[in-house]
């Protein structure tokens, strides 16, 4: 008889169908970025017009979003975590990180949008204004496609960045790919190879949208 | 709300917190003086490296762009074990944020190098510099200042990231605090005071990069 027999193993190897595991942990990651930058955008973009237009907006509205860019998101993450149960409702790891992702997320884009808005001449919406347009069909028809592509590369990258900074749920319990690589080492005692396929798995999912708006820009550009 | 705030505990604290603000800051600069330097020879690599040194920098520029900042602290913590590798936490952080850093700026350092005009390069080698001169003296000076922006943006990223350390066991700002507050349990006091702590060093940081700016780009 081996000595091998005799031995229990605790520890058992990364094996194939670990794989649905992560792809899994990959979605949750997915969704709770894909609620964080859609509902961010949309406000972020709010805000951004907001402090375009209004100085007394620029002054308060911008100097709190100037807070949430200034603070770690994982300070955020644990501050807000923490709060909730102090008002005497404590709130679950995904609506935590989904509120604390959104507030900055929007914090970011209010930013880009300020500086899309500003991208577009004056001269222009001057023209369009005195050609009969009102000041929401300017918005509509002058500002916002010049502005969108003026803004989408910073768009990208802050975007790409929530996705990448999701990962700090992960310290609250929510179940997304860092946390199960976490479950997964603890299992199997191999880091090196899990973090590098979770690692995989994060490039599948950043990567290809960089380079789509890349070749978007790119495209943009010329017409 | 039979929620009572104890703030004497974070009182007593504060000198803690002093200290290990600096520790926050110091990893922070050093990772951004190791970053600058490798960010810079992994631009001069993609722009005018040969094809095998084309294809390292761009395999860590968009590895250090493309997964989480707290994967790559984790990897140099925990997955460098396998080789057997073990890295102090300073070390994992300092190694992480410069991987990441570099990466960020080597991105940078490209756009500005490719925003040189080529004519300043042939007027320097005529007026006889050499090559190593004309980057050194002519090229890499005005890169700096077309990137000093998006470089005192890294800085302030550097400092957000550090406070991933807590993860990995490294006390700084993050990590000290929670260290503190798990002592005492005043989680929610220790965390708004670590983040009134985080917003004063960026503040503080972007007022010092704007008096060098005044003082280095006056012409």
């Amino acid at each position: 008889m081996s000595e091998s027999a005799n031995v229990i193993q605790f520890f058992t190897g990364f094996r194939l169908n670990d794989l649905p595991f992560l792809a899994q942990a990959a979605g949750n990651t997915l969704l709770i970025s894909v609620i964080a930058i859609s509902i961010g955008t949309v406000f972020g973009c709010l805000f951004g017009w907001a402090l375009y237009a209004s100085k007394y907006a620029r002054y308060i509205l911008g100097s709190i979003l100037d807070v949430f860019r200034s603070v770690p998101l994982i300070i955020q993450l644990l501050l807000f975590f923490n709060f909730f149960p102090i008002l005497g409702f404590p709130l679950d790891p995904f609506a935590a990180g989904c509120v604390v992702l959104i507030v900055y997320m929007s914090s970011l884009v209010a930013q880009v949008a300020r500086g899309g808005i500003e991208a577009v001449p004056e001269s222009m919406r001057r023209a369009s204004r005195s050609l009969g347009m009102s000041y929401f069909q300017d918005m509509r028809y002058v500002v916002w496609p010049i502005g969108v592509r003026a803004m989408l590369p910073a768009w990208t990258g802050v975007a790409l960045g929530v996705l990448k900074d999701s990962a700090l749920v992960s310290v609250l319990g929510y179940l997304e790919l860092l946390r199960a690589s976490q479950i997964l080492i603890t299992r199997t005692q191999e880091p090196f190879i899990i973090l590098a396929i979770v690692g995989a798995f994060y490039f599948a999912l950043s990567y290809p949208i960089g380079k789509i708006t890349a070749k978007l820009e790119k495209r943009w550009q010329y017409d | 709300m039979d929620y009572t705030f104890h703030w004497r505990p974070v009182i007593k604290a504060l000198p803690d917190l002093f200290s290990a603000a600096l520790v926050t800051l110091e990893v922070a600069v050093l990772s951004m003086i190791i970053g600058i330097a490798i960010g810079l020879l992994l631009a001069m690599m993609r722009l005018y490296g040969s094809r095998p040194m084309y294809y390292v920098a761009t395999i860590w520029v968009e590895l250090a762009r493309n997964t989480p900042a707290l994967l790559q602290l984790f990897f140099f913590g925990f997955g460098l074990g396998a080789f057997g590798w073990h890295l102090s936490p300073f070390m994992i952080v300092l190694c992480g944020l410069s991987f990441n850093n570099a990466g960020y700026l080597a991105e940078n350092f490209r756009g500005g190098f490719q925003a040189i005009p080529k004519p300043q390069y042939n007027a320097a080698r005529c007026l006889g510099m050499s090559a190593s001169q004309t980057y050194i003296r002519i090229i890499i000076p005005q890169v700096f200042k077309l990137v000093y922006y998006p470089m005192t943006n890294q800085m302030v990223w550097a400092v957000l990231m550090s406070s991933l350390g807590m993860l990995v066991g490294f006390r700084e700002l993050s990590g000290a605090t929670q260290f503190l507050a798990s002592n005492t349990f005043r989680l929610f006091e220790f965390f708004l005071v670590a983040a009134v702590f985080y917003y004063v060093l960026v503040k503080l940081i972007l007022l010092v990069a704007h008096l060098i700016s005044r003082r280095l780009f006056t012409y």
